[in-house]
């Protein structure tokens, strides 16, 4: 199962940030859960075989001031993909700093190594007004302002600041189907 | 909360602001923006004056622009129209019926990130046949009043979107991949009915104009 962590609290971002991403689970028949942070269990963390955490909108960022709501992610071993949002709170929560840039729209992005089959120049869809860097995770893709993908540098946690969703659906399916071992 | 509805007079706006009331937020204000250009990049423009009537029907207030429908001059437009809403009426946000359009969506918040506003997109990347099944299901009565796209011909103007029209474009969907809500600019609607409007609107009079795979109707309300 795939636990979807959903970071916003208005139905409207949840349509906009969460839905789609489930749309591209049903239509392949991989089956999720949709959460959010604030309602989180153990035997939600047990069942779930990979974890994404999806992203909001410009000007909701709640779940900065609840980052202690994400400190389960410190002891869990299994695959996380951050998105946007995502990608901050994994950030943060291993010594990173959100740095102010905005980026709205499409861009191109440079994947330096493969991540999860992308590799080079591609379009992706961004919608944020800050990036995280992080010691502890590796760079894998730049736009011309800031990091785009990001890896943890132990542990198979994974960070995007573009929204998959949009334009790159397929990363999300390959995190899901990516064999980690 | 108190929002705005960038507002064309078609099916996805028109659902839009459904949704906003139906899960509690105040619509205090239609924002409709004219454009002279019929191919305009941002706004919709087929029968786009007769918004006036819905708003009325809605019993909500309208802000419209003309905009010459110069490609980035029709934004400045736009956000000085935005902003006279949010001083006007207080609004938190906007929403918009923006589906797959990342030039619309992106410009638009860009727009609301400079006014401190929310920007809201119920309908982001939402499943096109999942959409107007939803619009019917709503009791929309909808009907098309463009068609820009091959092999769509006049004869397609007036219809209603129901389920007739999802069997017929689901044909082209599948051999000329044609959006079946018209994403791609293919198809323009008009939203004569809906559980928002306290009545029905009704078509008086029609003028048909175009050529080849791309034809417009201008309507005329009683």
């Amino acid at each position: 199962m795939i636990l979807l962590i959903q970071i916003n609290n208005h139905i409207f971002h949840y349509l906009e940030f969460v839905k789609p991403i489930e749309d591209i689970l049903k239509r392949n028949s991989i089956k999720f859960k949709t959460i959010n942070y604030k309602d989180i269990s153990i035997k939600d963390l047990r069942e779930s075989q990979r974890i994404i955490i999806a992203g909001t909108s410009l000007k909701d960022n709640t779940f900065l001031s609840d980052i202690e709501n994400f400190h389960w992610i410190k002891d869990i071993k299994k695959p996380i993909l951050g998105i946007c949002g995502g990608m901050h709170i994994l950030g943060l929560l291993f010594n990173g700093k959100l740095k102010k840039q905005q980026e709205i729209g499409l861009k191109e992005v440079e994947f330096k190594q493969d991540f999860f089959g992308f590799f080079g120049f591609k379009d992706v869809y961004e919608l944020h007004n800050y990036y995280v860097e992080s010691s502890e995770y590796s760079t894998i893709a730049f736009s011309d302002n800031c990091p785009q993908a990001i890896k943890h540098k132990n542990r198979n946690f994974y960070g995007v600041l573009f929204h998959p969703e949009v334009r790159n659906k397929e990363l999300i399916l390959n995190f899901i189907y990516h064999n980690f071992s | 909360m108190k929002i705005g509805i960038l507002f064309t007079g078609g099916k996805d706006s028109t659902y839009s602001a459904y949704l906003s009331k139906k899960y509690g937020n105040e619509i205090s204000c239609l924002i409709t923006l004219i454009s002279e250009n019929p191919n305009s990049y941002m706004f919709h423009t087929p029968s786009i004056s007769r918004v006036e009537k819905q708003a009325e029907v809605m019993d909500i207030p309208l802000i419209q622009k003309v905009t010459r429908g110069i490609k980035e001059k029709e934004l400045k437009d736009l956000e000085f129209t935005i902003n006279k809403a949010k001083k006007k009426f207080n609004i938190d946000g906007i929403v918009t019926g923006a589906v797959e359009s990342v030039y619309q969506a992106s410009r638009v918040q860009k727009i609301c990130d400079k006014l401190d506003l929310d920007c809201f997109n119920p309908l982001w990347q939402k499943d096109q046949f999942e959409l107007i099944n939803e619009i019917i299901k709503n009791d929309f009565h909808t009907i098309i009043t463009g068609v820009f796209a091959y092999p769509l011909d006049k004869t397609w103007l007036g219809k209603k979107i129901d389920l007739n029209f999802i069997k017929e474009i689901g044909k082209y969907f599948e051999k000329y991949q044609i959006s079946p809500s018209g994403e791609g600019g293919e198809i323009e609607t008009f939203v004569l009915n809906c559980p928002l409007f306290r009545e029905e609107l009704i078509v008086k009079n029609r003028a048909i104009d175009g050529g080849k795979n791309s034809w417009r109707m201008e309507i005329e309300l009683e």
